[in-house]
């Protein structure tokens, strides 16, 4: 498969579960593991350019496949303008939720670029936030939205 | 948590999946989204010894306009139902259900095959396929088969599917101009429904699917009689408990459900131009 735009192979198990291939065979621990049962979306990553839980993947499905995760978004020292709209609505304090945050929020503005609040609020339903009370991260992904405030 | 060690096998094409099926039999399961199977796997709640991905079968995943009816390949993904201008404008109800599977993440793995093949009574889009009376479409060794919804569920996590046989298309009749309603009641956003409902009112044809009211995904006849016979959306709403028996757990007792269902599909009766 391809990560972040380069190639990975590694012999696996069929069991691996995506998550853990990434932060183990690809070493990307940006990646985080929240639940571990599909509720939190901590381990959210594209394939193929949409979000999706990668604790409920197995490795092995995504053979061939484009993936991205946190680490891929960056342009260099630059970084992604999702991520600096984080940085600058005070969006995260812990972290933890972060990079899968981060991964659906891109993925929801591909799909919806002019999403109302309402629409952002809906589109994060699958990812938790224990800190911040989502006010700053629903602030930080209009900020970037096409659509009415 | 890890899954239980198994042998994984891809099929490039409906009829290798059919062919593994035949050579491995009862040890296999097939793996569409995998957004049922693989939690149940990392629960060790399924243990399969073979796993066969389907979940590259490309041709098996389209929406087509068969003229009648839209015909949807097992393998589309629940985003792709969502957003479908042929789904959106001929079978709207099915959008709408689909609409509440889950999260975006969900939605953009798992399949239309897998929600059905299941046979989870807590699914959202088989009560949608009975309101709607969808066909089935059935791929074994000596050919293809349709089942009607009506005959597809048959209990809990089971379906008239045979062992090597591959759900491979959903028929639905186009129903542009009905009213429709899908309604669903859970504690949180992304949950799966506690009680649902698929409401479908077209012209004098009515179509009710109950979503975890039973040990399979069911059909109110009762309340389609009603409605059929002049029954105020209140009456004939009060029949969506009668003669079912909904699971208890922690989320709701059996009274509890009954009363959800009723109130759901009094309020889908309305929003579906029953008074
Ligand atoms: C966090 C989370 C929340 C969810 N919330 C909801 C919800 O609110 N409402 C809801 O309805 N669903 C929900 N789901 C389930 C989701 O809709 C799944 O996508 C769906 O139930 C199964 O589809 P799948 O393609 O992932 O199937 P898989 O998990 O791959 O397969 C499920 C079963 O069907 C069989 N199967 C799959 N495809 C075929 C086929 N073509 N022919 C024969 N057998 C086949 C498999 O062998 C397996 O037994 C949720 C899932 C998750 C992980
Ligand atoms: S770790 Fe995957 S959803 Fe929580
Ligand atoms: S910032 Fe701590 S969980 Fe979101």
């Amino acid at each position: 498969m391809n990560v972040n735009g380069g190639a990975q192979s590694h012999d696996v198990e069929p069991r691996t579960l995506l998550v853990h291939y990434i932060r183990e065979n690809c070493g990307l621990t940006g990646t985080n593991v929240g639940c571990d049962s599909s509720s939190c979306g901590a381990c959210t990553i594209h394939v193929n350019g949409e979000a999706v839980k990668s604790c409920t993947m197995l490795a092995v499905q995504t053979e061939g496949d484009e993936i991205t995760t946190i680490e891929g978004l960056a342009d260099g020292e630059t970084l992604h303008p999702m991520q600096q709209a984080f940085h600058e609505c005070h969006a995260l304090q812990c972290g933890y939720c972060t990079p899968g945050m981060v991964m659906a929020a891109v993925s929801l503005l591909d799909e919806q670029p002019n999403a109302n609040e309402a629409e952002v609020r809906e589109g994060l339903e699958g990812n938790l936030c224990r800190c911040t009370g989502y006010h700053n991260i629903v602030k930080a992904v209009l900020s970037l939205s096409g659509g009415d405030k | 948590m890890i899954p239980a060690s198994f042998d994984y096998k891809r099929a490039g094409s409906a009829e290798e999946a059919i062919s593994l099926l035949g050579e491995y039999g009862d040890d296999a399961k097939l793996l569409a989204g995998g957004h049922s199977l693989v939690p149940l796997m990392k629960y060790r709640l399924a243990a399969p010894a073979v796993i066969i991905d389907i979940g590259k079968v490309a041709d098996l995943s389209y929406i087509n306009d068969g003229g009648d009816h839209i015909a949807i390949g097992a393998l589309t993904r629940h985003r792709d139902i969502e957003i479908s201008e042929l789904v959106n404008s001929q079978i709207p109800l099915l959008a709408a259900a689909t609409r509440n599977v889950g999260d975006p993440q969900v939605r953009h793995r798992g399949t239309i095959g897998g929600s059905v093949a299941h046979g989870d009574p807590a699914s959202d889009t088989p009560s949608a396929m009975l309101a709607l009376r969808a066909t089935f479409v059935a791929t074994g060794p000596n050919g293809s088969r349709e089942i009607a919804s009506d005959d597809f569920f048959s209990g809990f996590l089971e379906t008239a599917l045979a062992d090597d046989e591959l759900l491979t298309e959903i028929r639905i009749n186009k129903v542009p101009d009905a009213k429709f309603s899908f309604q669903k009641f859970n504690r949180r956003a992304q949950d799966w429904a506690i009680v649902g409902a698929s409401i479908l009112v077209n012209g004098a044809d009515t179509g009710v699917g109950l979503v975890n009211m039973d040990s399979k995904p069911i059909r109110s006849a009762a309340v389609e009689a009603a409605v059929a016979s002049g029954a105020t959306a209140a009456d004939a709403a009060e029949q969506a408990a009668e003669g079912v028996e909904p699971p208890a757990d922690l989320n709701a007792s059996v009274e509890y459900r009954q009363h959800l269902a009723r109130v759901l599909t009094r309020r889908g009766l309305l929003e579906s131009g029953v008074s």
